[in-house]
């Protein structure tokens, strides 16, 4: 290679230690309900809920370009998935993950139709099949409508023991969700999920399968966000219909996802900690916190549609974990395929898949 | 069995009244307005407000609350959607959607959780009924809802075809750039645009109100129900949404039949077999199912 | 003081600089002649004019009149017209609806969609027709009374032989005639430099975004515009 030639690299020193640092993190968080209360530790299970909530939702819209607003039928569908599996005899534990692949494996037909409406359409038909579901899963005698019904056998642990594997559970799925999404966006699928969140139908042009790329993010959203309508069960033991298919929690995503940086990887992690804590200060303020949300986010998608974490990767240059490569035109850092670099330059090159 | 149907034709004629602003919006813009249904509702608490505190009627009080919406419109374009509309084809859809969260609470946190309606304001005209040969009761308020979406899409199939301001708001439909150049003011045509689905919003909010209840969250609903009948009529024609309104009302009135939870499921039922009906037919190139500009020249 | 004037205009799509300050000025009633190869920045100069780019730098003057800022909509009531390239018609609406269309700015003259109709006999049959089903020429035709329809001082005209056969093209330039010699003001693009030099008082030949010759059609040889064309004028011009 001569000299003059550019150095693809995926990142350096800093990103290396963001590697780390994420580690150090996780293993501090798996260690740390021993320090916590038992409040203390519920809510660290919400925060890692709306992280995998924010993460997938980012998934879908932020690089598969589907907006939705109906995501609420898979968070509704995980959460009675898991009463249905656990009812039928499975261990509530496991009846949580069971329900997370079924609500997956439920979106891949629903994906065959959905994703051939575009934009708008996309968006409200999702909120359409939410709106049904919902009233289907009224129908159910188990569920007893609107009354609802609760994960009774998950009351055999005592309420510690409950918590704290509620607890490992969620920050395990996080952790495991917010890898695989890492992994894919760095995979070769990673390139061609960039390409479509570019320009799609340049991306077509060039041989990315856009429809295939898209069906594994919105098979991939269910998935996670099945799982996480399930660990929400586990936290609240009741299921009303009601709650569970509420459009409210699609709202929440999306303020997450605006707030925090759509399209990037840390944006929704960063969005789910910034709603975490608007809602541990501001959530006892009841309807005006509503408002509240619904106004920051209509100001960020007017005024900064890229969100935090775009505004200052933007600014500063500066990307923790990279999903893209870094290309350089000097002479001296040789390439590598790192798993950590930093600092990543202006041009992001797409590679065809 | 004859009356339920002719009660779903009629009920039909509200759904296209609630969903020819969110399809006129769509075609002329090309953005869907998840504020629409939220709209309706603020319209129908603003009668009933003008009903409750100043005894208007809210017939009268169209001729305040019908203006404003037109006004909130105009505003919604030139301050919202034209924005968000040059960050790409995503962005109106989120910031339609933080609008209408905003709008529900603001409306609940006003207004409270209570179920309101204009019915006890318009006086017999809730209840009142003709009698059709064969025995048929038909109220006198869902023939004039009909009516009034009748004469609603006669007449803006009238503005869009016989007026300069109508073609001037086909133009920009078809191609913002180029009816600048021929002397068309784009901006202003898409804000009264806005303007006019607003008023039709506002309309529909009023009959939504005489003809049941509403509350602060009743807005998703009729988001729904408008998105559902503009998508089943969706030829292209506004004759197409009031088709549309009828099948839906039919499907709805049909699945109220079969079982007590049915109305609504029916609804959802035939739109989605509606939409599956027409993605099969159209192979896989059919990307959109609302009214498609076509932007090029063949 | 010339009647149009561009002064020192750049355009930029992007970071390409598409017009790389031109300027020239064109009186009231002359004919000027834009010529150039492709991607000299003809199509992006009359664009500008008529309000379609906005400049990165220059001017845009039409009398005492800077049109610099002023959108492309109130360009066409202040009495400049384009007949863009490619037409650009409103495919979905009829051909008597396309005519309307150009009064929407609503300035006073003669032109109407009956006399467009006596300019194009061949349109009459087609008034109620979508502009999408028409010929090449007959949307041509309806393009360019479209754009007469606001009764403009100044005409642009955007290669409106492109596409079409050669008698419907003299039919379109026999047309064109008529206008000239009613006093309109025209700039026109034309890729057939004889035609361009023929019907026109002065011609400019650009060259990847700058003029490269300017000159009175009547005067000039078609051997300097065609050097001019090809960047061979330039050249030939250093060693002297």
């Amino acid at each position: 290679m001569s000299p003059v030639s550019p150095v693809i690299e995926r990142g350096t020193a800093i990103s290396r230690i963001a590697a780390i640092a994420v580690a150090v993190i996780i293993a501090l968080l798996a260690i740390a309900p021993q320090a916590l209360s038992a409040g203390a530790i519920d809510r660290m299970t919400a925060l890692f809920i709306y992280v995998i909530l924010a993460a997938m939702w980012n998934a879908l819209a932020g690089f598969g370009g589907l907006v939705s607003v109906g995501q609420q039928v898979f968070f509704g569908l995980g959460a009675y998935l898991a009463i249905r599996l656990a009812d039928a005899g499975l261990n509530p534990f496991l009846a949580l993950f069971a329900s997370g692949i079924i609500v997956g494996l439920v979106s891949w037909p629903l994906s065959l139709v959905m994703l051939r409406l575009r934009n708008g359409e996309f968006a409200i038909g999702m909120w359409v099949i939410a709106a049904l579901t919902h009233l289907l899963v009224n129908l159910d005698r188990l569920v007893q409508g609107e009354t609802g019904t609760s994960l009774i056998s998950l009351n055999v642990y005592d309420a510690g023991t409950r918590r704290v594997t509620i607890y490992w559970l969620a920050l395990a799925s996080m952790s495991a969700l917010l890898a695989i999404l890492f992994g894919l966006l760095r995979g070769s699928t990673g390139a061609a999920i960039r390409a479509i969140r570019d320009n799609e139908d340049a991306a077509a042009s060039v041989g990315v399968r856009v429809t295939g790329t898209k069906r594994l993010l919105f098979v991939l959203a269910a998935f996670g966000i099945g799982i996480a309508g399930a660990l929400w069960l586990a936290t609240s033991i009741t299921f009303q219909p009601k709650t569970y298919f509420n459009v409210q929690w699609t709202a929440y995503m999306i303020f997450m996802v605006l707030v925090g940086g759509i399209g990037t990887f840390e944006g929704a992690i960063l969005g789910a900690v910034v709603f975490f804590l608007i809602e541990t200060w501001f959530g006892g303020t009841g309807v005006w916190y509503l408002v509240g949300l619904g106004a920051i986010a209509v100001l960020f998608s007017l005024f900064l549609p890229r969100g935090l974490w775009g505004t200052i990767e933007e600014r500063f240059g500066l990307r923790l974990l990279p999903v893209g490569y870094r290309v350089t035109f000097p002479g001296n850092t040789p390439a590598n395929d790192g798993t950590a670099p930093s600092l990543e330059g202006t041009t992001q090159l797409q590679e065809k898949a | 069995m004859s009356n339920q149907i002719i009660q779903g034709i009629l009920l039909g004629g509200y759904y296209a009244l609630i969903a020819c602003g969110l399809s006129f919006m769509f075609s002329v813009m090309r953005i869907i307005n998840l504020a629409h249904g939220s709209l309706a509702v603020l319209a129908a608490y603003a009668l009933w407000f003008l009903a409750l505190r100043l005894h208007v009627s809210p017939f009268v009080g169209l001729l305040v609350v019908l203006p404003l919406m037109a006004a909130i419109g105009w505003a919604l374009q030139r301050f919202l959607l034209e924005r968000s509309a040059r960050g790409g084809a995503l962005l109106p859809i989120l910031t339609t959607f933080g609008l209408a969260i905003v709008i529900d609470n603001m409306l609940f946190e006003q207004f409270g959780a209570n179920t309101r309606s204009l019915a006890p304001y318009i006086g017999s005209l809730s209840y009142d009924s003709w009698e059709w040969p064969g025995s048929i009761y038909v109220g006198k308020l869902a023939v004039i809802m009909f009516a009034t979406a009748v004469v609603l899409l006669g007449g803006l199939q009238l503005f869009l075809s016989r007026t300069g301001l109508g073609r001037a708001i086909r133009a920009t439909s078809e191609d913002p750039d180029t009816s600048g150049l021929v002397g068309v003011d784009a901006r202003r045509a898409n804000a009264v645009a806005a303007a006019i689905a607003m008023v039709t919003v506002g309309l529909a909010g009023a009959f939504l109100g005489m003809r049941a209840t509403f509350d602060p969250y009743a807005g998703a609903p009729q988001l729904l129900f408008a998105f559902e009948a503009a998508v089943i009529g969706g030829a292209g024609s506004l004759w197409g949404t009031l088709i549309g309104g009828i099948v839906l009302a039919l499907a709805q009135t049909l699945g109220a039949q079969v079982h007590p939870q049915g109305f609504l499921i029916g609804g959802h039922a035939v739109f989605l077999i509606v939409l599956f009906v027409r993605l099969s037919m159209a192979g896989l190139s059919l990307r959109s199912l609302l009214k498609p500009p076509s932007r090029s020249a063949p | 003081m010339s009647f149009l004037a561009v002064e020192d205009l750049v355009v930029r799509h992007g970071l390409l600089q598409a017009v790389r300050g031109v300027t020239f000025g064109v009186e009231r009633g002359e004919t000027l002649a834009l010529v150039g190869a492709n991607g000299a920045g003809k199509t992006t100069l009359l664009r500008a004019i008529a309000g379609a780019h906005q400049p990165a730098a220059g001017r845009v003057l039409l009398g005492d009149a800077d049109l610099t800022n002023v959108p492309s909509h109130k360009r066409v009531g202040m009495g400049i017209a384009l007949v863009p390239e490619g037409r650009k018609l409103f495919v979905r609406m009829s051909v008597e609806e396309n005519l309307l269309l150009g009064r929407t700015a609503g300035r006073p003259g003669d032109w109407s969609v009956d006399k467009v109709l006596e300019m194009f006999p061949n349109l009459k049959p087609r008034r109620h027709a979508k502009t999408g089903h028409l010929s090449g020429g007959e949307q041509q035709a309806t393009a360019i009374g479209r754009a007469l329809m606001s009764n403009p001082d100044v005409l642009l005209l955007d290669e409106v032989s492109l596409g079409l056969s050669p008698a419907i093209v003299e039919r379109v330039y026999d047309a064109l005639q008529g206008l000239i010699a009613s006093g309109t003001t025209i700039i026109l693009v034309e890729q057939d430099l004889s035609r361009a030099l023929s019907v026109s008082d002065k011609v400019i030949c650009m060259l990847e975004g700058r003029i490269a010759l300017a000159a009175d059609s009547k005067s000039v040889s078609r051997d300097d515009v065609t050097k001019a064309y090809f960047g061979l004028h330039r050249q030939k011009a250093e060693p002297a």
